[in-house]
């Protein structure tokens, strides 16, 4: 039976501690939770994912007081109310669209670190896949959100992303229009995406996030040498004072220190994208109202989706669609076609250096590739970075099984 | 005791999965396109003031409907049908009074973008991906897969309403080549 101090003051320690058992949750959440000590900048990018959500969501919180989710209103509650006379709406708004932005790219920096030093292996398989489903669904948050100020770009983006759904030759316009609530994108598309946007999605996402630091905490996070820590015996020795030996350093206050100055570069970076260059976020066809019956001459996603879009053009209907399929879902399946055991940096492990750096390389031709219009050599580049991103991935399980286990490792 | 407590668990999960499943319908009904929005679904179009080879756009169901009144003497290479045929011979196209008339949505069946139409090429080009249609809407060049797709119509007089198949849709769609 569980002891309730009766002298304890109410909140003060004990009696938070009887109640809540605080002590033990900032042990094992916090100044317990160790973290290897061999470790660089990338390693802090996790907490910079974080800080940036929360500058979206309070960011978002402010724009949804003057927001309005109605085709005829919102263009102009985004470009007129909240631009022009909410005080400092014109903030909210830019920290919102450059957060937007920049957390992708964030993203893709904390995916290929993972990628690069095998952070997906041997015990951390959660890890990848819960990261992956936050891809996901801060890209559905995203695109959700890209059709709020409903100007041409919306629109239409709208409308080509929702046609996918039509499945190629399956042609279920039904489909579609379910999903749009109307033949086209209007009212009823407006209104679901806002809720998406700002209820449904931020909620899946907030309990992925915790779902992704709980798969963190028992194998840890991984080191610049893929070393398999005791982490047990090494946290005695900092417990016992040798500090200098221990290969960790507790979570907090230790690691957050770190993490803190690099996220306070990164919010000066950020701040300086806000004030002086957020155009970079804001496509001028949005700054037109939807016209449905207007199609901007070039229609292309925001940076991020450029690489999957670019594998989905090259190709007829169908095999485009298919290939696009391939491209959503193939990094979940990253942890199970690496067949080596290696848990190493990618510059020792053989064959899978050069398919590493490929596979960067490939996904930044495909982005470049799908920005500019689809003619003439561009569709011939686009076509042979998609076939190789394709080609990449099939090759993946045949050059991780020819790789010889490091030393030390099983 | 343990054939009660299966019983009361099996009657508790069978109550909750008739209620999910209830659930799951209203909130697939909920999604469905309105009934006001279904009932928007007619649009007439008076052809009788229409110009040669001009491309009209109207508004049906909120996509745009492409409207080309077929030139009378056209030549066969003027209007190009990828096969040295003349495209204004296309079955696909739709007598009205004594004039020929092209009708179809005007949207790319690649991705749903809005062609443009070049009048003295008497084609179609679209800008998002680089398909082509000919005059009565045949695909010139992929990606699209399909021809712009002809909308369910009746003819009446010089009129034409959308969104109700008469005899003559019903006849193109026999024959395959409404889209």
């Amino acid at each position: 039976m569980a002891h309730f101090d009766p002298n304890a003051k109410p909140f003060s320690h004990q009696w938070l501690n009887d109640r809540l058992a605080v002590d033990t949750l900032k042990r094992v959440l916090s100044t317990e939770y160790w973290i290897p000590k061999n470790i660089n900048f990338l390693w802090a990018m996790g907490m910079v994912l974080a800080a940036t959500f929360g500058v979206l969501l309070i960011s978002g919180i402010f724009l949804l007081m003057y927001y309005i989710p109605d085709t005829k209103l919102a263009f102009d509650s985004v470009n007129h109310t909240i631009m022009g006379e909410v005080g400092y709406g014109w903030l909210w708004r830019h920290m919102h669209a450059v957060a937007a932005s920049v957390v992708f790219l964030i993203i893709y920096i904390h995916m290929f670190t993972g990628i690069y030093y095998g952070s997906y292996k041997r015990g951390r398989e959660l890890i990848w896949l819960s990261g992956m489903l936050l891809f996901v669904t801060f890209s559905a948050e995203a695109f959700s959100g890209y059709m709020l100020p409903w100007g041409q770009m919306s629109y239409w983006a709208g409308m080509v992303i929702t046609n996918l759904f039509s499945l190629g030759s399956l042609d279920l316009q039904g489909l579609v229009e379910w999903i749009r609530g109307d033949y086209v994108p209007g009212q009823a598309f407006l209104g679901r995406f806002f809720m998406l946007h700002v209820l449904l999605m931020p909620l899946i996402i907030m309990a992925l996030i915790v779902l992704h630091f709980g798969t963190l905490r028992i194998p840890h996070v991984n080191n610049q040498d893929g070393e398999e820590i005791d982490f047990e015996a090494e946290a005695e020795k900092w417990k016992a004072g040798k500090r200098k030996e221990a290969k960790v350093i507790p979570f907090n206050p230790v690691f957050m220190s770190k993490d803190v100055f690099v996220l306070g570069i990164y919010f000066i970076i950020y701040f300086y994208l806000v004030f002086y260059h957020f155009e970079f976020a804001m496509d001028p066809v949005n700054f037109d109202p939807a016209d449905p019956l207007k199609t901007p001459p070039h229609i292309y996603p925001e940076w991020y989706f450029l690489w999957s879009y670019e594998i989905l053009r090259p190709f007829s209907k169908n095999a485009g669609l298919i290939a696009f399929g391939f491209a959503q879902v193939i990094f979940f399946f990253l942890p199970f076609l690496d067949r080596s055991p290696n848990v190493a940096p990618a510059s020792r492990r053989g064959l899978f250096k050069f398919w590493f750096w490929a596979l960067l390389v490939d996904m930044i031709v495909l982005t470049i590739m799908g920005k500019v219009p689809p003619m003439g050599i561009y569709t011939t580049i686009g076509t042979i970075a998609a076939w190789t991103f394709i080609l990449l991935w099939v090759a993946l399980p045949f050059i991780t099984k020819l790789e010889k286990p490091i030393r030390g490792q099983k | 005791m343990s054939d009660r407590r299966d019983f009361f668990g099996k009657a508790l999960g069978a109550f909750a999965g008739l209620g999910a499943l209830g659930a799951l319908y209203a909130a697939k009904r909920t999604w469905d396109p309105l009934p006001s929005v279904k009932a928007a679904g007619f649009t007439t179009i008076d052809l009788s003031q229409t110009k040669e080879n001009v491309l009209y756009t109207e508004m049906w169901r909120g996509k745009p409907i492409f409207v080309i009144k077929v030139p009378k003497n056209a030549k066969p290479s003027e209007a190009p049908n990828g096969n040295m045929e003349n495209a204004y011979d296309d079955k696909r196209l739709i007598k009205v009074g004594d004039s020929k008339f092209f009708i179809a949505i005007g949207l790319c069946t690649h991705l749903g973008c809005i062609p443009a139409y070049y009048a003295d090429q008497h084609k179609f080009i679209c800008a998002c991906h680089g398909g082509q249609f000919n005059a009565a809407g045949e695909v010139l060049k992929s990606p699209p897969p399909s021809p712009l797709v002809i909308p369910p119509f009746t003819v009446k007089g010089m009129k034409v309403v959308l969104g109700e198949a008469g005899p003559e849709y019903k006849k193109l769609k026999e024959a395959g080549l409404v889209a």
